[in-house]
């Protein structure tokens, strides 16, 4: 009962196509959720049916008690925020491309002391005037990171987002992300590869398997 | 003199077709599979444009509203069809309904607009002005809107990654898809404007010289061919415009997804 009262979504008997078939699956507000497992296993098109990139072909998603299918799309979106594996960085400078989320959500910009004080958070020691499209991998994954973080979402889903990093990069923006979601009170489910990672910062781990989950490994 | 020039025009209309064999010949040799369309483009507007010359001859003659609009819902429902014709299976329903609204809509704003407040045309179904002028506004506003669904087709596949991360980010379908309707907007009325910037200097217009050679003062043909291009102007921008802010909605889904 503990456990309903929680769960910020809530799967029932969810399919999409044939690559993910859920039976059941509860992520729980305020905490970490790491997904793992084998490339393929669908635990990318998990995250984008909860920030209703895809709809399921079958079942139904609740988020916050009311199905994904009667909530407007766009404000879903600005509540519960994605981050791809390989995000696209628009044209422009890498201070557009920190201000785009906000004018999406029809924000005010913010100052050139946050967004400062944001790549420097996400390890990134770049102008604010600097051309995004020159940006290595590795720098415009912290880009896009920095991009969201600037957004106040409720909930944060991260589908690898220190994939293109060395190890010793990946743990300081991993640490980063949970620094932020904790200290906010934020949800973070999260795709990654390390097991070590998820054990040292998940409250719950779930192994997704050829599109089905393999149970909580907390 | 009628009899002079019908003779003259049928004798350089053969030398014209010349120029045919000319494209004949460089699209055989490039290798480009463009010859069955070009042979077809060349007769179809041969056999329209005769037919459209008796027909208006009889039209003209015998002046009737009913006929008026008649030939002016055929030319909008054809230049539609031309257009569903050249994009065959790249149209989804959805897109078609957009396109059956916004070609018709954007020409006859712009048409009504012309005739009755601009040259004022009496009476208001003069077919002697109608149909000639309707031709020009659909046929320029038919090659807007070609140009515009071809560069959103494009770009909204091009720019496939840029749409889903806007919405990723919260953006409404209408923000992610703004630079590719602004593109878009921008490559269709382009030949229009470039039309307009070399007019009267590097080109003289059909519907200019026509009326200078059949005896029209010049400064009077240059005052309706200054009005027409405007005309022009207003249909293409219309048209290209209801099609690009309805159109790109067809490309989302009910739950604002990109539809692939």
């Amino acid at each position: 009962m503990v456990f309903e009262v929680k769960a910020m979504f809530v799967f029932d008997n969810v399919a999409y196509d044939s690559i993910v078939t859920i039976e059941k699956l509860n992520i729980n507000r305020n905490e970490i959720t790491c997904l793992v497992g084998p490339s393929g296993g669908g635990k990318s098109t998990i995250l984008k049916m909860m920030n209703k990139s895809i709809s399921p072909t079958e079942g139904t998603i609740r988020y916050e008690e009311t199905p994904l299918a009667e909530i407007d799309s766009v404000e879903h979106r600005r509540r519960v925020i994605y981050l791809s594996q390989s995000p696209y960085i628009f044209e422009g400078t890498i201070k557009d491309n920190l201000q785009v989320g906000l004018l999406f959500h029809g924000k005010e910009p913010a100052d050139e002391k946050t967004l400062e004080s944001m790549l420097r958070r996400v390890s990134l020691d770049k102008p604010l005037d600097a051309d995004a499209s020159n940006l290595s991998g590795g720098e415009a994954q912290r880009l896009a990171l920095g991009r969201v973080l600037l957004l106040e979402g409720d909930c944060y889903l991260m589908d690898e987002p220190s994939s293109a990093l060395d190890d010793e990069t990946e743990k300081l923006i991993i640490r980063t992300i949970a620094d932020f979601v904790k200290r906010n009170k934020k949800t973070l489910v999260m795709i990654t590869h390390s097991r070590s990672i998820a054990e040292e910062y998940a409250d719950h781990i779930y192994e997704i398997k050829a599109g089905k989950v393999k149970g909580d490994k907390r | 003199m009628n009899d002079q020039v019908f003779d003259l025009t049928v004798f350089q209309l053969l030398l014209g077709y010349v120029f045919v064999l000319i494209v004949l010949f460089i699209l055989r040799k490039r290798n480009i599979r463009r010859e069955k369309i070009l042979i077809l483009a060349t007769f179809r507007m041969t056999i329209q444009l005769v037919l459209m010359g008796y027909l208006l001859l009889l039209i003209i003659d015998n002046p009737n509203p009913f006929l008026t609009f008649a030939i002016v819902f055929v030319m909008l429902s054809f230049a539609v069809y031309t257009v569903f014709s050249k994009f065959k299976n790249e149209l989804r329903p959805s897109l078609k309904r957009v396109i059956i609204l916004a070609l018709p809509s954007g020409a006859l704003i712009s048409l009504v607009y012309f005739l009755f407040l601009v040259i004022r045309i009496e009476p208001y179904y003069n077919p002697q002005y109608f149909i000639p002028i309707t031709g020009m506004i659909v046929g320029n506003s038919m090659t807007g809107i070609s140009l515009g669904i071809h560069s959103m087709i494009n770009r909204f596949t091009a720019q496939r990654k840029a749409v889903e991360e806007a919405l990723h980010l919260g953006a409404t379908p209408k923000d992610a898809s703004k630079k590719i309707v602004d593109e878009a907007f921008d490559s269709a009325i382009m030949p229009t404007l470039n039309n307009m910037l070399g007019m009267g200097v590097i080109f003289l217009p059909g519907m200019m010289t026509g009326q200078i050679l059949s005896g029209v003062v010049p400064t009077t043909a240059i005052m309706y061919q200054i009005g027409i291009m405007l005309g022009i102007l207003g249909g293409v921008s219309l048209s290209t415009y209801f099609l690009l802010i309805f159109g790109y909605r067809t490309f989302f889904n009910r739950d604002k997804q990109l539809i692939h």
